[in-house]
């Protein structure tokens, strides 16, 4: 049996109208955010499946995941007012409705680019309470709930990366609580997602880019 | 100590041993599991009290328009009625506060989740408009808050707090369960009564479906949230009165898993059956996706 916190019972404080179509939609959004970090966004490309297609207009998730993107975040009221906001900030963006089957009912994919060319596509499900899960990375299936403070890694598939990256993690005193490692196919691009208690100083995500051949990105989110 | 619970029975016995409050269990608890102090939790449960004061203002103060203009700005009429009201002003308050919440929250404004977005108004309208006539605090209404909270861990644990899941009865009847006994302890009544109130308030929502138009949270959601509050109201008077539940409240909740078992898919949040689907909400959703 689960044991809540009473906080997942009275909380969170959120942006109505609707815990997973809203709140989820922004916090999937948000991790686009993080992946460009602190560029700026040039362009948003949104693709809403399932129930999100169907009852998102009404639920606002196509301006929750906009809101997200432009990392505004589940409590701010700015949320409503995204589309204006992406304008003013010279965001380029296009919502598209898709009735293709997907794995979860609630599932948004999101490609953005920043201006320096950066780009990252994902596809993140909404699963319920304003959890979410992202799946998919640059086309790589991954799995992580942007629930901890995470690193994601984009390198070339060659043995030692993992060590390396691990052993660095742990003179930092970092404390791992998931990690996992996905890739496309052997020897190719592959994408490694570290899950930690707190978050990992930019100084040492900058040492570990720097001292592991291979690395090709990395990103907090 | 060990002040984890998972039933009303757990909750009761804890309290009476202890010689405590069901929220002074839920505070004990939280504070054991988690790695923050007490302190910190009752700051943190204040700031969802102050989200849920803020939320009842804009809703009975500012213009609500909801994204698809299908409700809005009821609150405001039945708090202009108040004075007339049938049930008295003091419940046309307290359910016009609800009704607030409700629209703030179909209006993409902030709200604090209890148990869930769809069932937001109950509990900060029964807790916040009784305060006045009974004094309490902003400290009271904290505590409020974690016994609320307690006895929703309880329907979470052994039912189910997800429309989907279980229909409406488990949102906004939990919800009304949680009203119910929070506003019974408040009022001082034992951790029994307050148990009594929230067996009592679950029964009278027992069975209901959740079947939004158009699949939004917007109509019925919006006016039952103004049921459930009075619902926790009537409940918690009934049980400091002296009115007891013949069914207890474990039972209670356990027969309300099993009714959202029994439920069809179709009368659970996927607009597919009751309101949903009679001919005005067919064509209000139909306009709804035309304009989009």
């Amino acid at each position: 049996m689960k044991d809540f916190s009473v906080f997942d019972i009275i909380g969170p404080r959120m942006v109505g109208p609707s815990s997973s179509h809203t709140a989820g939609a922004v916090r999937i959004g948000l991790i686009a955010h993080r992946l460009i970090g602190d560029e700026h966004i040039k362009s948003a490309d949104i693709t809403l499946y399932g129930s999100f297609a169907e009852t998102g207009i009404g639920h606002g998730t196509d301006r929750a995941v906009l809101a997200g993107i432009l990392g505004i975040g589940t409590e701010d009221p700015r949320i409503r007012y995204s589309v204006l906001l992406a304008q003013s900030e010279g965001v380029e963006f296009a919502v598209h409705k898709s009735d293709r089957e997907m794995n979860h009912p609630n599932t948004a994919r999101i490609v953005v680019e920043s201006v320096s060319g950066r780009k990252f596509e994902i596809v993140g499900t909404s699963v319920g309470g304003g959890n979410i899960e992202i799946v998919e990375i640059n086309g790589m299936e991954v799995s992580f709930t942007g629930d901890y403070p995470a690193i994601v890694l984009f390198y070339r598939d060659v043995p030692g990366v993992i060590s390396k990256v691990t052993s660095i993690l742990a003179e930092t005193g970092a404390n791992v609580a998931f990690m996992k490692v996905f890739r496309s196919a052997k020897r190719m691009d592959a994408c490694m997602v570290i899950e930690t208690d707190a978050p990992i100083p930019a100084n040492e995500i900058e040492r570990i880019k720097q001292s592991v051949d291979g690395i090709k990105e990395i990103c907090a989110v | 100590m060990n002040y984890g619970f998972s039933t009303g029975e757990e909750l009761i016995r804890l309290c009476e041993n202890e010689k405590i409050t069901i929220a002074e269990v839920m505070l004990r608890h939280e504070t054991e599991t988690c790695e923050r102090s007490r302190d910190e939790l009752v700051n943190e449960m204040f700031e969802n009290l102050m989200t849920m004061q803020e939320s009842i203002r804009i809703g009975l103060e500012e213009d609500q328009e909801t994204m698809t203009g299908l409700a809005g700005n009821n609150a405001e009429k039945l708090l202009a009625y108040a004075e007339k009201s049938n049930m008295g002003p003091d419940m046309a308050r307290i359910c016009s506060a609800a009704l607030a919440v409700a629209e703030v929250n179909a209006s993409m404004g902030k709200i604090v989740a209890a148990p869930t977005a769809g069932s937001s108004g109950v509990i900060p309208a029964v807790l916040v408009m009784c305060s006045e006539k009974h004094s309490f605090t902003d400290r009271d209404l904290v505590n409020g808050l974690f016994a609320a909270g307690a006895i929703g861990i309880i329907i979470a644990k052994n039912a189910s707090i997800s429309g989907a899941e279980g229909g409406c009865q488990a949102e906004i009847g939990t919800a009304s369960a949680m009203a119910a006994g929070a506003l019974t302890e408040l009022c001082g009544g034992t951790p029994a009564q307050a148990l009594t109130a929230s067996a009592m308030a679950l029964k009278n929502i027992l069975g209901l479906v959740c079947d939004p138009v158009a699949g939004l949270v917007e109509c019925p959601c919006i006016k039952r949230n103004a049921m459930g509050a009075a619902n926790a109201v009537l409940c918690a008077d009934m049980a400091l009165s002296g009115v007891t539940s013949i069914i207890p409240f474990d039972e209670v909740v356990n027969a309300m898993r099993s009714v959202g078992r029994m439920m069809n898919v179709d009368l659970r949040e996927t607009a597919k059956g009751g309101l949903a689907v009679t001919p005005t909400a067919l064509e209000i959703a139909k306009r709804i996706n035309d304009e989009n």
